[in-house]
């Protein structure tokens, strides 16, 4: 039962780095559309 | 192309539920280390996921570096098919095949000598210029995560096998963190360095980085360390129905891979295209200040 444990959280710890790594992504991209956005206003 | 990514999405998020349920219901338990093994599912798959990725950011680093001096282009082709056609008629032959390590088939390292000039006319083909650059840069961050995940789920696989979370000073494992170092320093280096240099120095680490790949992938033969033997390529022997559940489980992971490196390849172009943008307006906006500041006299009329 107490490997099982292990189990979950290298399954767990998997999603969570893919999780915050497209978090990252999602919040460059926001950033970047704004830029974008900004450029395109003083244009 | 922007209906095709949520399609594609969909059809991943399907394919990894349908990987977890074979690693966890579906692929037998192990009879010496029970469920936990089962980390293999996850382990494994990234390993190679981010090999694959490594060395895609070597090839387009490559590239990269060669279309820089058009003379030096056509070197390189002609030494990337030498490589091939040369390295895949190499493994065959007695006096080479007694270097390969035992357990190791020649055809698996030919299949790896093959992918060298395959992969290399390919990303030259579709990866033109400056795309290259930003091919070498997001799969040398997609890489790093899939290397990261590595590093986590080995040492909390080896807790309950081992005993021990780490073993220090095993070939396999510090290699594998020693890679993750090198590309990590490259990220930073592409992060914090604004010299006109930074592309072609990152290239020129990105293939010095690469080099400890192999090492990675053949120190389980060459030395003696804790790490289980290779599944697949020879070395280590596994249940047909295990080894059916890890390739489907690469399989997932390859389409996921590819839907987060599009989107870091959409990003880091967006990213060029605004930092182009405010070049321009830096140059516009100083050459109007330089106008601004010229004396009357030498005005322009």
């Amino acid at each position: 039962m107490n490997a099982v444990k292990f189990l979950i959280a290298a399954y767990v710890a998997t999603w969570l780095i893919h999780g915050i790594y497209i978090g990252t992504l999602v919040r460059r991209f926001s950033r970047l559309r704004r830029e974008s956005k900004d450029i395109g206003k003083q244009k | 192309m922007k209906r095709l990514f949520p399609i594609l999405s969909v059809i991943t998020a399907i394919f990894l539920a349908y990987a977890l349920y074979e690693a966890l219901v579906v692929a037998p338990t192990d009879a010496q280390q029970g469920d936990v093994y089962r980390i293999i599912y996850y382990h494994v798959p990234s390993a190679w996921t981010a090999f694959l990725l490594f060395f895609i950011n070597f090839i387009a680093s490559i590239q990269y570096l060669a279309s820089k001096k058009p003379s030096s282009q056509t070197a390189v082709k002609w030494i990337v098919i030498v490589i091939g056609v040369v390295g895949v008629i190499a493994c065959f032959l007695p006096p080479v095949q007694r270097l390969i390590p035992a357990g190791m088939r020649p055809s698996a390292v030919a299949t790896t000598v093959l992918a060298i000039p395959l992969f290399y006319f390919v990303i030259g083909k579709y990866f033109p210029g400056d795309n290259l650059d930003v091919l070498a840069v997001t799969s040398a961050e997609v890489g790093v995560v899939f290397c990261t995940i590595v590093l986590v789920t080995g040492p909390i696989w080896a807790r309950p096998v081992w005993g021990i979370w780490w073993a220090p000073g095993d070939i396999r494992l510090t290699s594998t963190l020693v890679l993750w170092l090198i590309y990590v320093s490259y990220l930073m280096l592409r992060r914090f360095s604004n010299s006109a240099q930074t592309q072609m120095l990152a290239a020129a680490l990105a293939i010095f980085g690469a080099l400890d790949v192999p090492l990675v992938y053949f120190s389980i033969w060459f030395f003696r360390t804790q790490h289980p033997q290779p599944v697949i390529g020879g070395g280590g022997s596994m249940d047909p129905r295990m080894l059916n559940v890890l390739l489907i489980s690469w399989m997932a992971f390859l389409c996921f891979a590819f839907l987060v490196c599009w989107q870091r390849y959409r990003l880091e172009l967006l990213h060029r295209e605004i930092e182009a943008a405010h070049a321009m307006d830096s140059l516009v906006g100083s050459g109007v200040a330089a106008k601004a500041s010229l004396p009357l006299s030498r005005s322009p009329q």
